[in-house]
């Protein structure tokens, strides 16, 4: 068949080398600009319009001398994420140290609908609750793990999976030494607290931490001057859950004992 | 239900996410690296007491290789994501590797058993006729070529490919106990000598098996079983075994002697929740039983009757069989029935029997491999080269 048939039988129309290397070269360009708009990773459909993720530096602080163990960050977490039945993004543990024997410790039900009092028939002379979550490490084995990338760090310091990606195969559940982590029975795939990103993002405050009634957990910014929590990690007596394995931990605490898990 | 708790365990540790399947998968591929390793005894090495083997342990490790992927399959929340570990590998991660080596130790499995049946192929090919003669002349790839020297660069191909193969089933296997061993998390599996434990169990359950399938082979084709292959294997056996126990002990004695931290939580988890599966069948039934039957017919099997040589090598496979079982079931399970609190522990974990990941999943998958081996047995016969 003669090229002018073909043209004339409505097919698409020859361009010239001119026109396609124009067209292809904004073609890429285009692209190019979009894949540098959109962040790596997959927090874009996740964090807020204009949050810039290049600004800030996440920590989370908790004072454990205010936890009073009334358990309304774990029913916040467990609404605002929807987290299965007892699978627990946050969760919060009692300490009952008795002078002549071994600590006594629990979390019924990760502590969600409080403690009841617990006769232990020790002296008791030293009790207090320790509210867990991820603890966002900066060098965590959780992400080192993962064999497709689907855990992931974002820029601003926060651990988070991606759930589209996730093939569900557990390994960073058994590689998280704080049992932060546990396989979704809804999702089939890795779950775990994300510093309510969605939230962060648009200037809110955690779940959590919002609901907290005595202020001990808090949010900081590293990258922001006046932060207050900033201001307690560099004057005040801070620890980190387990520092002997060197994940550092991006969670801190306050009025730890060497008792804490 | 609820599992029976003791002690303090973080609320998301009351799980055993990696299942009965996550036994299987280091079972099966310790079975196929032990399989090739006699296999490449021969092949490699030339021990000529081996040759009754050296087709059939081939084989065996083809079958049970072809397999090895489906526990891990059927354990992914997202099977239908699991080529991701090859499109988007983290290499970063130990897990990711497996892909790669997966991939190439199949090739690599797959082209030697090619040159080893190359000329029985051709052989079948030229003898039959239709469907089964089309058949045959699609695994002879268009290669009709048995003379002597084509014979000759195939022995060297085989010694080749048979060579390479010993690292690969090493790593391939090795890396299984790397995954684990690696992991600073769990105090269980965090050592070193984790690879080490898990390549030396892989060479007993393999040796085990071949010698296992062997003598039912061979009493199922009405053929004699060769005595110098059969002690030759309950040498390796033994040796391996050796090894194996020592290992498996002296991870364990430098923790209890060191009195080290781990101590605390791997010390009652031996004597509580593992007592049976760790005392009773890994070390006691399955280990140091098999070492004594085994030293008799290695230190006296010349003053042995073959039927007695042959019950105490078998007796002794099977039980190390379940060993070697119980192994991979003290380490994957046993590594999960502790919290990482270090101060809790789960009293006990029976798989369900028909869940996805239950009991008869598991056996089904195990069984397969043996299907796999009759279908190969009836179109590459492993034994035949022996009646002439």
């Amino acid at each position: 068949m003669a090229r002018h048939d073909k043209d004339s039988a409505g097919s698409p129309v020859p361009i010239s080398r001119r026109q396609f290397l124009h067209r292809s070269s904004t073609a890429v360009a285009g692209s190019m600009v979009i894949a540098l708009v959109l962040p790596e990773g997959s927090s874009a459909g996740v964090a807020g319009a204009d949050y810039d993720w290049d600004r800030h530096r996440w920590v989370y602080l908790i004072d454990t001398t205010k936890c009073i163990g009334c358990g309304s960050c774990v029913r916040a977490c467990r609404a605002e994420n929807s987290v299965p039945e007892k699978m627990y993004r946050t969760w919060v543990e009692r300490y009952e140290i008795p002078v002549e024997a071994e600590a006594f410790i629990d979390s019924p039900n990760g502590g969600e609908h409080g403690f009841d009092p617990v006769a232990t028939g020790l002296s008791v002379r030293k009790g207090f609750f320790v509210p867990k979550l991820c603890n966002h490490c900066s060098q965590t084995p959780c992400i080192q793990v993962c064999p497709v990338g689907a855990s992931f760090a974002t820029r601003d310091g926060v651990v988070l999976v991606d759930p589209e990606h996730c093939i569900g195969c557990g390994y960073c559940v058994q590689a998280c030494p704080f049992g932060s982590r546990f396989i979704n029975p809804e999702t089939r795939t890795a779950d775990k607290c994300t510093l309510c990103y969605h939230r962060i993002t648009t200037g809110l405050k955690t779940a959590c931490i919002q609901i907290c009634p005595v202020g001990a957990r808090r949010l900081g910014d590293r990258k922001n001057p006046d932060d207050e929590v900033i201001e307690i990690l560099a004057t005040q007596r801070v620890e980190v859950l387990q520092p002997e394995l060197l994940t550092r931990p991006q969670c801190f605490y306050l009025g730890m004992d060497m008792e804490v898990r | 239900m609820f599992p029976e708790l003791t002690g303090y365990l973080f609320p998301n540790d009351i799980h055993i996410h990696w299942s009965l399947m996550i036994v299987m998968y280091p079972y099966i591929t310790g079975l196929v690296a032990g399989a090739f390793l006699v296999s490449s005894l021969y092949h490699v090495f030339g021990r000529e007491e081996l040759k009754p083997l050296g087709r059939f342990a081939l084989a065996t490790a083809l079958c049970f290789l072809a397999v090895a992927g489906l526990p891990l399959l059927n354990h992914l929340g997202h099977p239908e994501r699991g080529i991701n570990i090859m499109i988007t590998p983290n290499l970063n991660s130990a897990m990711a590797g497996f892909g790669i080596l997966y991939a190439s130790y199949f090739i690599i499995l797959l082209l030697e058993v090619w040159f080893v049946f190359r000329v029985d192929i051709i052989d079948s090919a030229t003898r039959s006729r239709g469907l089964k003669r089309q058949l045959f002349a699609i695994l002879a790839l268009g290669v009709y070529d048995t003379s002597p020297e084509a014979r000759a660069i195939d022995r060297k191909i085989i010694r080749v490919l048979a060579a390479l193969g010993i690292p690969m089933a090493c790593l391939l296997h090795g890396y299984v106990g790397f995954l684990f061993g690696a992991l600073k998390a769990n105090p269980w599996w965090s050592t070193p000598l984790m690879p080490v434990i898990f390549l030396f169990s892989a060479m007993v359950s393999g040796i085990a098996l071949l010698i296992v399938l062997y003598q039912i082979a061979m009493r199922l084709k009405g053929m004699p079983i060769d005595r110098s292959a059969i002690s030759a294997m309950a040498r390796w056996l033994w040796l391996f075994l050796i090894m194996s126990l020592t290992m498996e002990l002296l991870e364990i004695m430098m923790l209890a002697y060191e009195r080290a931290e781990e101590w605390e939580v791997i010390g009652h988890l031996l004597t509580h929740q593992l007592s049976f599966s760790f005392i009773s069948l890994q070390m006691v039934g399955g280990g140091l039983i098999p070492l004594i039957l085994l030293g008799i017919v290695v230190l006296m099997g010349g003053y042995m009757d073959d039927r007695i040589r042959n019950t105490l090598t078998m007796v002794s496979s099977l039980l190390l069989l379940l060993q070697v079982l119980a192994m991979r079931w003290n380490v994957v399970i046993g590594g999960q029935m502790f919290s990482k609190s270090m101060s809790g522990f789960r009293e006990t974990y029976v798989p369900e029997m028909f869940a996805k990941e239950g009991i008869l999943a598991a056996l089904a998958i195990f069984f397969i491999p043996f299907v796999f081996l009759m279908i190969f047995e009836k179109v590459l016969p492993t034994f035949k080269h022996l009646e002439s």
